[in-house]
């Protein structure tokens, strides 16, 4: 029996385990060590040049300027994006129509608000940068359209103006994940027992104090885990940015990010080993980013 | 899991609670009621309102596109439809995707349920180290391995080909896909069931395929849609791995009448395009939308 466990073991094991191995932490190793090289990607041989890689990262004004919007989205998308969802949730949950036998009450419809405000979430990244693209469009979008159509009369171009294409993109990135958060705060916040809302009811809060004092508190929890996730897509970026602003990149790097000048210097202008130790920058802003956020938002857990 | 089901009926259990209710707490529904709806009709516009614009806007001509962008249609011409799909390849696009993301998911479920159940039942010097091998790869961004990547397939000669990309999705699925089954399920499922299975011949093979999967069904559900989705949707991947025309999925293949026309010709085509590229996302999110919302935020509540 003792053989038969084993090799039973092996068998299961094997074929996930090797395709893991050789597609995912191979690249990633190897990752480490052709950072430190001059390679274009398109000779079979690389020369080791040690930090030079770096050294000319950090000289680089473009990587600072793709490296400062993403810093931009790291802040600007968590912040809009949770607050949009809380305040939803809440509204979804709690500013309903009281009804007999119930202290708060979610409004009607609520199911049917969370399936609407959920369908940017299922939608392939590809398709939102299409559609928004064709929405900021200044002749016959419908952004401008729709102003002129409410009496002003618009012919900005969003995406061509430096000044407001990080911005444009930021407003389709809080629409696409809004939802999300919704329905993760919703269940959040439909398993706060209504015991807890009754008192401080009875206690005379209203329901502003009742948000702040009660629901934020008991789901900060999920708020947390929600900010480390938005940082990892803030971080991201590359197919809005690729597909959607003009360039692609933005108008005089306007929208630029770090994932698109990396995969703009290894697969369109033979910088392989370049883009790689963008690749390890990357890795190491995330990192610091999720020590940070675990360090600073810290509070005593609430069970209940 | 489980308790995510729970979570999301929250009326059916207030409601089962006795109605000892007492009836001096202030009201201040009614003018909170009308203004939350207000807010929340407003936002569930803003969602709605670019997807119709763009499903309208799949059915007219150019002139009519520019003329006025939010104007109805005169005349349905569904021309655009079939220009989309054969003219611009959405039909073998379609196509492609089905191929990848169909052998995608089918390897990812079958591997990541056999690795995590494993891991999760059996004891074994490494164990520990092979679970954590997979759970790191969820936290490293892709764009580290993407070059690499590029390489490891190109020397396999497995660029631009289907096994290619079904092989790399089922790699980059199985973090989660391994994280999600070790913890909600195989590890909650009971052991008495197995041991007996297993007293009575059924072999350890036997008792994973025949009572072991039955049973996590729930969670091979949940996760599976959460692959479909992932997979389907998956664009850096193809975009890097994948330059045969002949072989690009649908979302590659919109971004690449996007980009390389940089929205110019058809658009009438473009958007019929984008429709198809959508609709059948949306549709299988409107049937599965309770597991969907499961599969996809079960990471984030643990």
């Amino acid at each position: 029996m003792r053989h038969g466990r084993n090799r039973f073991i092996v068998s299961f094991l094997a074929a996930p385990v090797a395709i893991y191995l050789i597609f995912v932490i191979w690249p990633y190793v190897q990752a480490i060590g052709l950072s430190m090289t001059d390679w274009s990607g398109l000779t079979p041989t690389q020369d080791f040049t040690g930090f030079a890689n770096y050294i000319r990262l950090a000289h680089d004004p473009v990587f600072w300027l793709s490296l400062w919007h993403n810093v931009i989205l790291l802040i600007v998308l968590p912040l809009i994006t949770l607050t949009l969802g809380l305040f939803f949730a809440f509204m979804i949950n709690v500013g309903g129509r009281k009804r007999k036998n119930q202290t708060v009450a979610g409004v009607r419809g609520s199911k049917l608000y969370q399936v609407v405000y959920f369908f940017p979430q299922v939608l392939s990244i590809t398709v939102i940068a299409v559609l928004w693209g064709a929405i900021y469009n200044p002749n016959n979008g419908a952004l401008n359209s729709g102003l002129r159509a409410i009496g002003i009369p618009s012919t900005i171009s969003w995406l061509s103006d430096p000044k407001l294409a990080l911005g444009c993109v930021i407003a389709v990135m809080v629409w696409w994940q809004v939802g999300f958060y919704v329905v993760l705060f919703s269940a959040g916040m439909s398993a706060i027992p209504d015991e807890i809302y009754e008192a401080v009811l009875l206690d005379g809060a209203n329901r502003f104090t009742t948000f702040f004092k009660i629901t934020f508190p008991l789901i900060w929890d999920t708020i947390q885990t929600g900010w480390v996730y938005l940082g990892i897509i803030a971080m991201d970026g590359f197919a809005i940015v690729q597909i959607m602003t003009n360039g692609p990149g933005g108008p005089d790097g306007a929208t630029t990010v770090v994932p698109f000048y990396l995969w703009d210097s290894a697969f369109n202008h033979g910088q392989a080993g370049y883009g790689i130790s963008m690749g390890v920058a990357m890795l190491i802003v995330t990192l610091l980013f999720a020590v940070l956020t675990l360090r600073f938002s810290r509070r005593e857990r609430i069970e209940f | 899991m489980t308790t995510q089901i729970q979570k999301a009926e929250p009326t059916a259990v207030s409601v089962a609670k006795t109605p000892t209710k007492p009836e001096k707490i202030p009201s201040e529904g009614g003018v909170l009621n009308v203004f939350s709806h207000g807010i929340l009709i407003l936002w569930a516009a803003m969602v709605i309102l670019p997807m119709l614009w763009a499903f309208m806007t799949s059915f007219k001509t150019n002139a009519e596109i520019f003329e006025a962008p939010w104007a109805l249609p005169t005349k349905l011409h569904f021309e655009n439809w079939s220009g989309a799909w054969i003219n611009a390849n959405f039909g073998a696009f379609f196509f492609n995707s089905l191929i990848v993301v169909g052998g995608g998911v089918i390897g990812t479920m079958i591997l990541g349920s056999m690795a995590a159940y494993v891991l999760a039942r059996f004891d074994f010097k490494g164990n520990r180290i092979i679970y954590f091998l997979f759970i790191s790869g969820m936290t490293f961004p892709v764009f580290l391995a993407l070059v690499p990547l590029f390489f490891v397939l190109k020397n396999m000669g497995l660029l631009s080909t289907y096994q290619g990309l079904i092989v790399v999705y089922i790699g980059y699925s199985l973090p989660f896909t391994v994280f999600f089954l070790t913890s909600f399920f195989f590890r909650t499922l009971p052991t008495s069931i197995a041991e007996a299975a297993l007293i009575d011949g059924c072999g350890h093979a036997g008792t994973f395929f025949r009572i072991m999967l039955p049973l996590a069904r729930p969670g091979l559900i949940s996760i599976g849609i959460f692959n479909v989705l992932g997979q389907w949707n998956q664009y850096l991947l193809p975009l890097v791995l994948n330059s045969d025309r002949d072989k690009f999925v649908l979302t590659q293949g919109l971004a690449d009448l996007v980009v390389s026309q940089g929205y110019a010709g058809d658009w009438g085509q473009l958007f019929a395009g984008l429709m198809i590229a959508m609709l059948p996302v949306l549709i299988v999110y409107i049937i599965f939308q309770r597991q969907v919302q499961a599969g996809m935020t079960a990471g984030a509540v643990k």
